[in-house]
């Protein structure tokens, strides 16, 4: 049996929902076990046990918390030279990004990321990653060992199978010389009043929109829905909403029942993040805009005026 | 260190984003149409005048690619960046990120400097993998993600983003810092800033040069296969009757 691990990111203190995700593949690629570093380790490992991992590996060092990267790269590789895994999965999320790029050139491995499916093949594994735009899928093969491969959010459904994972602790010294990029505040901008991940409608506003001050139409619809705002990358590097607000391969990814995308064409970058919602709406100017290849209904025109228009009408139909 | 700043700053050629990617026959993307600067390296190299601006010091461009690349550092001199180090060698097509991260850790490192800056991730590729692994291999820490950046003696504070807002990260030099689009606004390019980068030195170096060996691919393309597409379904013009063919699929889909 393959060995395979599983880099359960904790975010203070809390397991994010994509390393169970993981968990749910990893169960059908091999042996798993998990890490689980820092703040809630302990606890966290108990959740991985349910989710099939057979050990969980926990340090809970204030460093892994405090000090970005470093502290656990230099667990994970450590780890790896005692016991050596065969595949390594990490989240793509910007935190376990810094992590898996460091890990792979310190063990000199590469990696795979951006992935959607990964399977084993041939003794090693063989990813799913979109390509060329997102039009083609390309099967990449790992050449090395570890393989080191960073899947998409949402990309599995995470489900518990019951069980128990024996705890193991991670020894690791973590000196002075990793802890160099030091977390000394953390500051929480914004309060959204429904979780982008977790709506089950989703308005995402692009560059169609005109600009910062159109958003609270969108805001408008998605109360009047119950659902919650997203935006396209162009909009944020604009600088017009949050970050936080970011739909895509480098924002969220998102699998509502309804999505709804106003004024956004439908670069690669984007429509990886949204594509696996059920039904998609879109309203754009241009009929030729990718985004309307991909719809269930595309609808050309005016977003400033469908889109309060639409509000009032479930407005009036709710009453 | 006390007041000036060595920065060297990653950029990159990407294809325009406006024109139509193609593939070669190794499946590799076809570089042909690299025509600009990667929108989001303009950010990194903004921000790195800007430092130099406020600190003194010196701006080096650092790109790999083929020997047209040296249209993107052109462009960045333009801006204001002082020279320029184009990797260029035929081994290099198609190269993976972990080659990428060694060739242009192997031509950094001669530098010293203080900070580096790259870019969270290219335009094109946008799996922002070079940067950590940069890092890495320059052993100086990373802090991706920043939208905003300080720099105070050897200390650098930087405003790391995060999904609910960001976080405040401390940071000795050298240290490597990727930077937001949103972190400054590109200047554009003067006349006279045309004009001087014509005469600024842009130094060209091969993987032997380096003392690079490619080395294995880490990770090879075993098929493609078009991607799953959703079908397309009814595009109307809006005459007014638009929103209530919305509701219609509101209602099917059960959300009003």
């Amino acid at each position: 049996m393959a060995k395979v691990w599983v880099y359960a990111e904790l975010n203070q203190g809390h397991l994010t929902p994509t390393s169970l995700e993981l968990m749910a593949r990893a169960r059908d690629l091999g042996d798993v076990e998990a890490i689980a570093l820092g703040a809630g380790a302990k606890a966290a490992a108990a959740t991985l046990g349910k989710h099939g991992a057979k050990v969980v590996h926990i340090n809970e060092d204030a460093a892994f918390d405090d000090f970005i990267a470093e502290p656990a790269t230099d667990a994970l590789a450590s780890l790896h030279k005692e016991q050596p895994a065969d595949l390594i999965l990490f989240g793509f999320t910007p935190d376990s990004r810094d992590v898996a790029g460091r890990l792979a050139a310190r063990l000199e491995v590469g990696l795979i990321s951006n992935a959607g499916d990964i399977a084993a093949k041939d003794g090693g594994f063989v990813a799913k990653v979109p390509y060329f735009g997102g039009a083609k899928l390309a099967s990449m093969k790992a050449n090395k060992k570890p393989a080191i491969v960073l899947v998409r959010p949402k990309s599995f459904e995470a489900r518990e199978v019951g069980g128990t994972a024996e705890v193991k602790d991670l020894k690791v010294t973590i000196d002075a010389g990793s802890k160099r990029a030091h977390v000394t505040e953390r500051v929480v901008e914004a309060s959204e009043k429904v979780k982008l991940e977790d709506a089950r409608v989703v308005i995402s506003g692009g560059r169609g929109m005109g600009g910062p001050d159109n958003f609270p139409l969108l805001e408008d619809l998605a109360s009047a829905l119950g659902g919650a705002v997203g935006a396209s990358r162009a909009v944020v590097d604009a600088g017009w909403v949050p970050y936080s607000m970011q739909v895509g391969q480098t924002g969220k990814s998102v699998r509502p029942g309804v999505y709804i995308a106003v004024g956004i064409s439908g670069a690669m970058q984007h429509t990886v993040g949204m594509k696996a919602s059920k039904v998609i709406i879109a309203i754009n100017k241009d009929a030729e805009a990718p985004i309307m290849k991909m719809a269930d209904l595309g609808v050309v025109g005016d977003a400033l005026k469908i889109v309060p228009a639409l509000t009032a009408a479930v407005k009036a139909k709710k009453r | 260190m006390t007041g000036a700043l060595k920065i060297v700053v990653t950029v990159k050629q990407v294809p325009d984003p406006n024109s139509n990617l193609t593939l070669e026959a190794d499946n590799t993307l076809s570089r042909e149409k690299e025509v600009v600067l990667d929108p989001g390296d303009e950010c990194g190299v903004e921000e790195g005048l800007q430092l130099k601006e406020a600190h003194g010091g010196e701006v080096i461009l650092v790109s790999m690619g083929p020997e047209r690349g040296k249209d993107a550092i052109r462009k960045g001199l333009s801006m204001g960046a002082d020279r320029g180090v184009l990797i260029t060698d035929p081994q290099l097509a198609g190269a993976d990120a972990l080659l990428t991260a060694r060739a242009l850790a192997a031509a950094i490192k001669p530098e010293t400097p203080d900070l580096v800056i790259c870019a969270t991730e290219s335009y094109d590729g946008s799996t922002g993998m070079v940067p950590p692994m940069l890092a890495e291999l320059l052993g100086m820490p990373q802090v991706s993600f920043a939208k905003k950046v300080e720099v105070d003696g050897s200390t650098i504070k930087v405003h790391r983003q995060t999904a609910d807002g960001y976080q405040v990260v401390e940071v000795s030099t050298p240290a490597l810092i990727s930077v937001t689009a949103g972190i400054a606004e590109p200047r554009y390019a003067s006349l006279k800033g045309i004009m001087a980068a014509r005469s600024k030195e842009i130094k060209q170096v091969g993987l032997g040069e380096l003392g690079i060996d490619k080395g294995e691919p880490a990770e090879t393309i075993e098929g493609l296969a078009d991607a799953e597409t959703r079908k397309a379904g009814a595009v109307i013009e809006d005459d007014g009757t638009a929103v209530d063919r919305i509701i219609q699929v509101l209602v099917e889909a059960k959300v009003v």
